[in-house]
């Protein structure tokens, strides 16, 4: 199973964190600090397992930006590399192509995302597209409930509250 | 930083300003998330986060869920709280809520909402109304309440309909519920059997791409990942019966390991490598034919020599596990030239694979290849690295000796090359082979000598040098260079660069070339006693206790020199290293791997020292390192200081016999008798004994004291003082004596951190003459694990034994471990049974809390069976005040204040064990001031059982039993504990057997 999973930025700033382990806050902090140490310093010729604790994180880089993810030492961990891509390649569909901003500013929506695809840390979901219908059905009800309390019959109820 | 700053001054004016809208609770917990991901400590707003899941608009009650599973880990309190609108939301019929709540307890349920919450979970999963998007979300949201609590699905009413979903056609349903299968099979196969020609057909299906839609391909392979998992789930079935379905499986395996390829498309590469490595596992699993086999071998061998760096260190990490499968072992031995490149890999992950490969492949045949190829390795191996080949090294080359002398080399070039890195152990393990190996006591003196012409050498190629020349040198003595003055003169040349540590072993040497030096050379005699004389004021203990030893010892010229012969033989036994090997490796794949081969293949080494040893009698002597070994008589007349300082020595537990024979009239010739070389193996324990008497210059008063008539002492020997009030008393402190009578006296003394518990007892001879058969056995109760070191059988005549005892406390009880103790004087057998003072309080830790704290957590526990209450009738009757008292000493920690009530009493406290771990128990008395015999106790935690052994406890302590003698001067101990148990022994207080007969 997945234990965590961590994006990082090649200045070790920390843009998503993910458990699903049970970490206390200290450890959640140790283990950043422990991760970017070790992954960010990874030359990019080397292969994308780091055997860690008895666990194994495989990471891979895209642009500046780390994927980390931990599993169990006798997972198998190409699956876990797909993870990443998979989760990746729906980003990119998703907003566009990607940036770092995009996840900077919309952090939430790659929660949103990652929820969609991983939970109790196994995979739920290898359909992109089923997925990218499905946020986009998050994000329409989002909407119609801020139309919902901008409307004028709202904004009377509110006043008169 | 800066906008960070601002950002949390603009959280704590939002938090400051009551009455937040919906919109700007929502924009602030997402804030917090954001500050809480950048790495600080977020303290605040987790109960503002957990209430938004109970709003009733979406946005919100989303960001409540997401924020909420993202902050929060499953032990958190605040969870709680939510649990019922959990509930309701999975129940409900709101989609889009049910799938934000599954995914929440999905990612963070703990037990509580593994209980609450898995019927439902279930019926969802099931359900046939439900969207796929809620299905497999359920799927999942059950794999991790079943993880936290295997017992929410009820085995005899989940298989068929586990089996029924794997017919499932949606492939996002079906992956998902293919992880809870593999979850499900991995705890119980049996049950799940009619499981597996389902997911040998899920199988086909992909492998034929039959009925997979598009969206489901990844680059072009039908969905990779759920391949991955129905070959993981049949891996945990021992074998495949159904010989049509063995076929098929087959068919389909034999297709991915002949169509995979390494292509150029990195996502493709690792879809399909995926695939593959987990048919190759399920392959070995399935044990296959011989030809499937090593084309499984050959593809390995492909992929540890292809660019691709993953591939490289999956083909390494699979090789390794396929060593298991052992007739594979000499194709895999054809790639023992690829693997040691692998090796020199720039990448560090790839270089462990290929060391732990090489040291798993490793045997008779190609050691000497491997070992010196690692050896190559060392120099240049990188740091975090070093010890871990060191110790191989070590340990292969004590496995695999081709002949002794290479093994000697092997470790001496280890230390060389890599100093740092070689554990003691690796070194007092050279040492004993050489000790017990006549053969090879000259090359390795030889071979020391040669180490010591290096200009700069580490400190432990001193030590080892300086141990095995002071032993052997004397074989030595007629080649050039090695006359013992020379040796002596480059010994002494490093003693200005050592550590504190090594200068007793370089005086043991010296003192050791002074006794070998025949005849006896003034002047190197006069250099030696000069440095004895230096260091007899030493600041160092043992330096002092050394110098001023030998120094006496050497004076006394050829009639003590037999006490400096060489060692005895060592016992044999299993190597530390490999020990060591085994705790320190992390691998369990591996460790599985190690212990296969361990079995499989006897040390060499070990046999060519039984034969050795079979030569002579079995030395029986016990031996903890050379260290300890070459202590020799100590001056100190105290023959209680000896007996403790060998029940120290021993913590390997080897028995000693120290023989309590009465020394004759002719003292001198007693010291010598057991001293010749030919003498009984346990030379080195006995002459401390003699050795002590004699320097102490008066043959002590034992002659006649051992002769004690032994009809003057009736049959049963009568404690010392009340065994049941010593007992109340330890309960209450940590050291005390437990137990006396006219011979023996026991004490102990314990320390208590969290549920580990480190208890000495002092069993103390009090008399004139030993002490035999002396038996310790613990009876732990169930709830208590214990470990009692090796009680020595003879205690010596007013000597005193310590025995550490480690107890580990795994879950609250209120049941006593209890001390079998029996020991025979002169004629007498004693026995006495013991109740240890290993009781429910000692694993307290005393906490104090807060109101706010207190408060909501006694609220959270509510009713039975977490929190209890009853009404003690029946009391002794206590001062508020005094029973504060006997609370704080039973590590409850009053909580004043908490109670507006000045008759009632708050404490709390945490409980340790390992089932629980740290677990916070509050406590509520309330009294009666015009009844002090009668009181109300409320007692609440996190765990039932922990609630109910408590409140016993307590009631235990509170409850007075008028038979009891009770002193007024006596603190405040409670006279009986055992009101619960009905058998309990009032009347025998003084006979102890009688008092276990109750206890049992």
């Amino acid at each position: 199973m997945i234990h965590f999973v961590l994006l990082i930025s090649r200045q070790g700033k920390v843009r998503l964190t993910k458990w699903y382990s049970p970490y206390s806050q200290k450890e959640r902090s140790k283990v950043i600090r422990e991760l970017s140490g070790i992954v960010i310093n990874r030359g990019p010729k080397l292969c994308n397992f780091v055997e860690w604790k008895g666990l194994k994180v495989v990471y891979r880089r895209y642009a500046g930006l780390y994927f980390c993810m931990c599993i169990d030492e006798d997972d198998n961990e190409l699956e876990g590399l797909d993870i990443i891509h998979h989760y990746v390649e729906i980003l990119d569909r998703y907003f566009g192509s990607v940036c770092e901003l995009d996840l900077i500013f919309n952090f939430h929506k790659a929660y949103y995302i990652l929820d969609e695809i991983v939970i109790a840390g196994e995979l739920q979901e290898s359909s992109k597209r089923t997925v990218i219908r499905l946020m986009s059905a998050h994000d329409s009800l989002v909407e119609m409930a801020k139309e919902q309390a901008s409307s004028i019959s709202n904004m009377i109820a509110q006043v008169t509250k | 930083m800066k906008r960070l700053g601002r950002a949390v001054v603009m959280e704590i004016f939002c938090f400051l300003k009551q009455g937040l809208t919906p919109y700007e609770k929502k924009k602030y917990v997402w804030k917090m998330l954001y500050i809480y991901m950048l790495g600080y400590d977020v303290d605040f707003g987790h109960m503002e986060a957990v209430s938004l899941i109970s709003a009733p608009k979406y946005p919100e009650k989303q960001v409540g869920y997401i924020v909420t599973s993202s902050l929060l880990n499953e032990n958190h309190d605040f969870l709680r709280l939510a649990i019922n609108t959990v509930r309701n939301d999975i129940i409900g019929r709101n989609e889009t809520f049910q799938c934000l709540a599954l995914t929440m307890v999905g990612n963070i349920g703990g037990r509580e909402f593994a209980e609450s919450l898995a019927a439902d979970v279930q019926k969802l999963l099931i359900s046939s109304s439900c969207r796929p998007l809620v299905r497999k979300k359920a799927a999942l949201c059950l794999l991790r309440l079943y993880r936290k609590n295997p017992d929410v699905v009820n085995i005899d009413g989940w298989v068929d309909r586990m089996a029924q979903l794997l017919d499932e056609r949606d492939i996002g349903v079906l992956t998902s519920s293919m992880s809870l299968l593999v979850a499900l099979v991995s705890n119980n196969h049996e049950a799940y059997w009619s499981c597996l020609p389902k997911c040998v057909k899920v199988l086909e299906r992909l492998a034929r791409n039959q009925d997979i839609p598009q969206e489901y391909t990844y680059y072009g392979i039908p969905s990779p990942w759920l391949q991955v998992k129905a070959m993981r789930a049949l891996q945990y079935f021992p074998t495949i019966e159904d010989p049509n379905c063995r076929r098929s499986l087959f068919e389909v395996l034999q297709r991915i390991l002949m169509g995979t390829d390494v292509v150029k498309n990195v996502n493709k590469n690792n879809a399909a490598h995926a695939v593959l490595f987990e048919a190759l596992a399920l392959v070995m699993h399935l044990d296959a034919e011989k030809e499937m086999m090593s084309q499984c071998v050959a593809l390995l061998g492909k992929f540890i020599a292809v660019r691709e760096p993953n591939i490289r260190y999956l083909g390494l990490e699979n090789m390794t596990r396929m060593l298991m499968v052992t007739d594979v072992q000499d194709s895999i031995k054809r790639h023992q030239a690829q693997i040691i490149t692998s090796l020199k890999d720039p990448d560090i992950s790839i270089r462990r694979r290929a060391l732990d490969l090489l040291y798993g492949m490793c045997d008779i045949s190609n050691a000497k290849d491997i070992v010196e190829e690692l050896l190559q390795y060392l120099s240049t191996a990188d740091f975090a690295m070093r010890e871990e080949l060191s110790l191989k090294a070590a340990i292969l080359a004590e496995k695999f000796a081709p002949d002794l002398s290479w093994y000697v080399d092997v470790i001496l070039q280890l230390i060389d090359k890599a100093g740092d890195f070689v554990s003691d152990d690796i070194w007092f393990r050279v040492v004993q082979f050489v000790t017990n190996n006549e053969d090879l006591q000259p090359y390795a003196a030889a071979k020391a000598r040669e180490y010591l012409d290096k200009p700069a050498i580490h400190e432990t190629m001193v030590k080892v040098s300086a141990y095995l020349l002071g032993e052997f040198s004397h074989l030595l003595a007629r080649r050039p260079g090695c006359s013992p003055k020379e040796i002596f003169i480059i010994i002494h040349e490093k003693l200005p660069t050592v550590s504190t540590s090594t200068i007793p072993i370089l005086l043991s040497t010296y003192a050791k070339i002074l006794m070998h030096t025949q005849p006896p050379d003034p002047e190197l005699q006069n250099q030696i006693w000069t440095i004895f004389n230096k260091y007899e004021s030493c600041i160092d203990a043992e330096i002092q206790q050394r110098a001023v030893e030998y120094f006496a010892l050497s004076r006394k010229g050829a009639a003590v020199m037999d006490i400096l012969a060489e060692m005895p033989k060592f016992p044999e036994r299993q190597s530390a290293l490999i020990k060591k090997a085994e705790v320190a490796e992390v691998d369990s794949a591996d460790q599985s791997a190690i212990k296969l081969r361990a079995q499989q293949q006897t040390s060499n080494a070990l046999v060519v020292t039984d034969q050795h040893s079979a030569n002579g009698p079995p030395p029986t002597v016990p031996a903890v390192g050379p260290l300890t070994l070459v202590k020799v008589p100590s001056t100190s007349g105290n023959a209680e200081h000896t007996s403790e300082g060998q029940a120290l020595t021993q913590p390997n537990g080897t028995l000693t016999k120290i023989d309590p024979q009465t020394p004759s009239e002719d003292l001198l010739g007693d010291l010598l008798g057991p001293l010749a070389i030919e003498g009984p193996p346990g030379a080195a324990v006995q002459p401390q004994q003699n050795a002590v008497s004699e320097v102490g210059g008066v043959p002590s008063a034992v002659d006649g004291a051992a002769i004690v008539p032994v009809g003057e002492y009736s049959n049963s020997v009568q404690p010392i003082g009340n065994i049941n009030e010593r007992f109340y008393a330890l309960c209450l402190k940590d050291s005390g004596v437990l137990y006396e009578d006219p011979y023996i006296q026991i004490g102990i003394k314990a320390e208590w951190r969290a549920q580990h518990g480190h208890l000495v007892l002092f069993l103390g001879n009090k008399n004139t003459s030993p002490l035999d058969s002396v038996q310790a056995l613990v009876l732990p109760p169930a709830h208590l694990k214990m470990e009692l070191s090796l009680v020595p059988e003879t205690i010596p005549p007013r000597a005193q034994v310590q025995c550490p005892l480690e107890v580990l406390n795994l879950r609250p009880s209120r049941d006593v471990a209890v001390l079998d103790f029996s020991y025979k004087f002169g004629a007498n057998m004693v026995n006495v049974k013991l109740r240890l003072p290993a009781v429910l309080n000692k694993f307290l830790q005393p906490i104090s809390v807060s109101a706010e704290e207190f408060f909501p957590q006694w609220r959270s526990l509510s009713g039975p069976p977490l929190k209890l209450q009853e009404v003690v009738r029946g009391v002794r009757p206590l001062p508020l005040t005094e029973m504060a008292n006997l609370f704080n000493s039973f590590r409850l920690m009053i909580c004043p204040g908490l109670d507006p009530n000045p008759n009632n009493l708050v404490a709390s406290t945490t409980f340790y064990s390992e089932s629980t771990r740290a677990m916070l128990c509050l406590i509520r008395i309330e009294t009666d001031p015009a009844d002090r015999t009668q009181l109300r106790m409320t007692v609440a935690s996190g765990d039932p059982m922990l609630t109910f052994e408590l409140k016993e406890f307590m009631k235990e302590q509170l409850v007075s039993i008028p038979t009891a003698p009770h002193g007024p001067t006596a603190p405040p101990t409670p006279p009986v504990a055992q009101v619960a148990q009905p058998t309990s022994p009032v009347k025998a207080l003084t006979d102890p057997g009688a008092m276990l007969a109750g206890l049992l």
